[in-house]
């Protein structure tokens, strides 16, 4: 069971702040999700959590702050999946796969047969036994993510950490992905922090939401009470109505601002 | 393979005995065995103290800069990155002319020719100063800014080299031979003196393998995965120069090597690194051994630069490969 916290986590590109202050704390298997418009700060935050950029202020790992120096010891609780991961076209399937082992591998050595143990079970689990040889560049956009998601698994981290995990997929793999990602939350106890723009998507799979603008949070809570069509007018500059569904689902619909 | 071109190596050439009488010589050396192979000492010397030094030589040269080759394309994510590229040709031209500039007569008296001393330190210290350069202005992770700089080292040391040309009309035609690459004069000395820089270079590099694949994912990814970019690539270049810049100094530039056989062995078995890396290696000597013997027999008694050949012969080889290659797609 693992909890990740962030104290005062402020980060700034070239002198201006594109994060500033942010605190929070996600209790074991929360999947909090991160809203704001372009630019308020939300990849920013993966990315430093991630150890992609620096940072000021701490990121903690079950209390303890993850070291600044061991890019492998935050690789081993801290599993990262790009908005736009590079994929190199002629790599096996399963060697991919495998590179999420990196982190417990140490520097001349090779993967041990627990590595690929660990891989033949993600590839199975995620129903990509039968694409193991294949090229990355030969595979569709949605089993390509399912595929960087693979990666992530085989980290065995316990902390995901996803940036637009469906910005580049149509409505149904959508949907697919975004199942995959909860059940495995269910299944092995996730913690997991995503970036997402579907904003009904994000109010239908995460606990809670925190909306960002200009690096600071202006909003949190579930969807009830964060997606509301003023706080959407003010902070998108959208003009969109809020639509309430019996089951709880909270439906986000931009309006047209004339129709003939 | 490797085996066939190296006797092949030794065998064929201008002087010295006709070609079928070595094997024969090399089965009489055997235990309990006893041919008359009709070599004279003398012949048998040139094989030895010439032919074979030169095919060793040419062997090491292959893979090391293969070898640099293909670990500079993994580092720098680039394909069409060679050995030269952060500026060891520049600053070996530049150490080579120099010497060559203060003319054989000053140097010829000195314990040890000064030549590859001097290529070798201008290699580093182009490398070097590229590195420097890099790092300082680029505070990001790219490996662009180290590119450039490598490019804008390399413009700074070629002007030099050509204004010191300039001032020294008479050496232009040894300098430009010894730019096009040459293994003519190789000896076993040479081969003591590279061969250190090559096993420890190779070594290291070979042992980044693993490494490198996981690099192929981008510096973020790779970074996430645990992996301390930074000082890999470090380690990497390193290695890479140490050893190209020493493959320099002995035999000149030989251009097309590092990149032509990283790349004929990614289309014969797979982009991998675990395997290009060790397939380069050894390519890498065939190549070179191969390129070499037309080298010394084409416009005999003359040689042909190796440079030359390596591009004339490599070039067509690899655009058909190439070819086939997408054909079959």
């Amino acid at each position: 069971m693992t909890t990740i916290g962030f104290c005062d986590l402020s980060i700034s590109y070239d002198g201006k702040k594109a994060v500033d202050g942010f605190n929070d704390i996600l209790f074991s298997g929360e999947w909090l999700c991160l809203i704001g418009p372009n630019g308020a700060g939300k990849s920013s935050v993966l990315r430093a959590a991630a150890g992609l950029v620096p940072y000021s202020g701490s990121v903690a790992i079950d209390q303890t702050e993850i070291p600044n120096t061991s890019a492998r010891w935050r690789a081993q609780h801290i599993a990262y999946v790009p908005q736009s991961p590079v994929i190199p076209t002629d790599m096996s399937v399963y060697d991919y796969v495998l590179l999420g082992r990196s982190p417990y591998i140490s520097y001349f050595s090779t993967e041990s047969s627990h590595d690929r143990d660990v891989v033949g079970r993600v590839l199975e689990r995620l129903d990509l036994s039968r694409f193991t040889d294949r090229s990355l560049g030969t595979l569709s956009g949605g089993e390509v993510q399912r595929l960087v998601i693979a990666r992530a698994l085989a980290q065995e981290a316990p902390v995901l950490l996803l940036d637009e995990p469906t910005s580049a997929l149509d409505i149904g793999h959508q949907q697919q992905a975004l199942e995959l990602v909860d059940g495995l939350r269910r299944e092995q106890g996730f913690t997991i922090i995503s970036a997402m723009h579907d904003l009904t998507l994000a109010g239908l799979y995460a606990d809670r939401l925190v909306l960002m603008h200009e690096g600071h949070r202006v909003a949190e809570g579930t969807a009830k009470q964060v997606l509301k069509s003023e706080t959407l007018a003010e902070f998108y500059g959208v003009s969109a109505r809020v639509h309430h569904e019996a089951d709880g689902t909270v439906v986000v619909i931009p309006q047209r601002s004339s129709r003939l | 393979m490797v085996v066939v071109v190296i006797i092949a190596g030794v065998m064929i050439g201008p002087a010295g005995p006709e070609w079928w009488r070595i094997p024969l010589e090399l089965l009489d050396r055997l235990p309990f065995v006893s041919i008359d192979s009709g070599i004279s000492k003398i012949d048998w010397n040139i094989v030895m103290q010439i032919r074979a030094p030169r095919v060793v030589l040419a062997a090491l040269i292959g893979s090391m800069l293969s070898l640099a080759g293909a670990s500079y394309q993994g580092v720098f994510r680039n394909p069409l990155v060679d050995p030269y590229l952060l500026g060891v040709a520049a600053g070996s031209g530049l150490g080579a002319t120099l010497i060559f500039a203060l003319g054989n007569a000053s140097t010829s008296t000195w314990m040890i020719n000064p030549l590859p001393l001097a290529a070798f330190s201008g290699g580093l210290i182009a490398v070097f100063s590229t590195y420097m350069l890099g790092t300082a202005f680029g505070k990001n992770r790219s490996s662009t800014t180290l590119v450039l700089a490598g490019i804008a080292v390399t413009s700074l040391f070629t002007a030099i080299q050509t204004f010191v040309l300039q001032r020294n009309n008479d050496v232009v035609r040894q300098v430009y031979s010894w730019i096009l690459g040459r293994l003519s004069s190789a000896t076993w000395g040479d081969v003591r003196l590279v061969l250190p820089y090559i096993v420890i270079s190779g070594g290291v590099l070979l042992s980044h393998r693993r490494l490198l694949d996981v690099m192929r994912v981008g510096d973020d990814e790779a970074l996430a995965l645990g992996i301390n970019v930074r000082r890999v690539r470090l380690i990497v270049v390193v290695a890479a120069t140490m050893g190209t810049a020493a493959a320099v100094a002995v035999s000149g530039l030989i251009g097309f090597v590092g990149i032509i056989v990283p790349h004929t062995v990614r289309l014969l078995a797979g982009a991998s690194y675990r395997l290009v890396l060790p397939l380069s290696v050894l390519l890498g000597a065939v190549f070179l051994v191969a390129a070499d013997i037309p080298s010394r027999v084409l416009s005999n008694p003359a040689e042909t630069p190796i440079g030359v050949i390596t591009a004339f012969f490599g070039a067509p080889f690899f655009l058909i490969l190439l070819r086939s290659r997408e054909a079959s797609r």
